[in-house]
């Protein structure tokens, strides 16, 4: 439900002061939407495997394309933070009183992705360098 | 100051919502070690421009085939279930005509159907 049904739900979601729970929600749900959308995309090509081996290599771009590098980088980032804040709602949905640290959690989370997600965007890049 | 926080809110309503709440959570967590660690190994230890098709058909077809095809099939129904679970909660959220929601709902179960039959179909028929 819209935090005020008057406005559209994009404004309401967006202007919501619920702070960084509320941004982690929005950037949570987004995140799931686009490794869900991608998930079917990738039973797909990877069924193509089954298919034969021209009908999987017609699909390969998808992780060899440099210029889809860029997507592939979001996807790694989504996937990271889909990951680290949903071991974070889980923390706070079982051990309630880990409510209490929801800053510190958040910001852990936060490092953690970054961690992840720099070094392979890193490894990626030397590979193509390579 | 200190705060005081109550119990988190218990899911109420029916018990198929309870199950669901909880499987976002048994499989989220699960999900996260196992999908963490497939991009770290499609990424760092094969390398993106090295996938190609020999690598996976001989991953389903080696030595470690046993392993690969209940680790690519494990990963296949946990996920699917998660993610069309989860849309099906953001259409709870945005989508507050009955008949539109229905029609949504079951196209949803359609693509869950879909994506654990084509991707089951390729783990357990593969053979080089």
């Amino acid at each position: 439900m819209s935090a005020n049904p008057k406005k559209g739900f994009v404004s309401s979601t967006l202007s919501y002061k619920g702070g960084i729970g509320h941004w982690s929600w929005i950037l949570h749900r987004l995140g799931g939407l686009g490794i869900a959308f991608f998930l079917i995309l990738h039973i797909l090509d990877i069924f193509m495997v089954g298919v034969s081996r021209a009908a999987f290599e017609e699909l390969l771009f998808i992780y060899h394309e440099p210029l889809l590098r860029p997507v592939i980088w979001a996807l790694v980032f989504g996937v990271f933070y889909h990951a680290l804040n949903g071991l974070r709602i889980i923390i706070q949905d079982f051990w309630p009183h880990m409510f209490r640290y929801q800053k510190q959690l958040a910001t852990t989370v936060w490092v953690i992705v970054i961690v992840l997600t720099v070094f392979l965007v890193g490894v990626d890049i030397a590979g193509m360098l390579a | 100051m200190t705060t005081r926080y109550a119990r988190t809110p218990k899911p109420s309503g029916s018990t198929f919502e309870v199950l669901s709440w909880f499987y976002m959570r048994a499989s989220g967590a699960l999900l996260a070690l196992m999908v963490v660690f497939h991009l770290i190994w499609m990424h760092y230890v094969i390398g993106l421009t090295n996938i190609d098709f020999d690598v996976i058909a001989g991953r389903w077809t080696g030595p470690g085939g046993i392993f690969w095809r209940s680790y690519d099939l494990t990963l296949l129904i946990l996920a699917s279930l998660h993610g069309m679970n989860g849309i099906r909660f953001v259409t709870d959220d945005y989508i507050h005509n009955r008949g539109w929601r229905a029609v949504v709902k079951a196209l949803i179960a359609l693509v869950l159907l879909l994506m654990v039959v084509f991707g089951g179909l390729v783990i357990f028929t593969f053979n080089g």
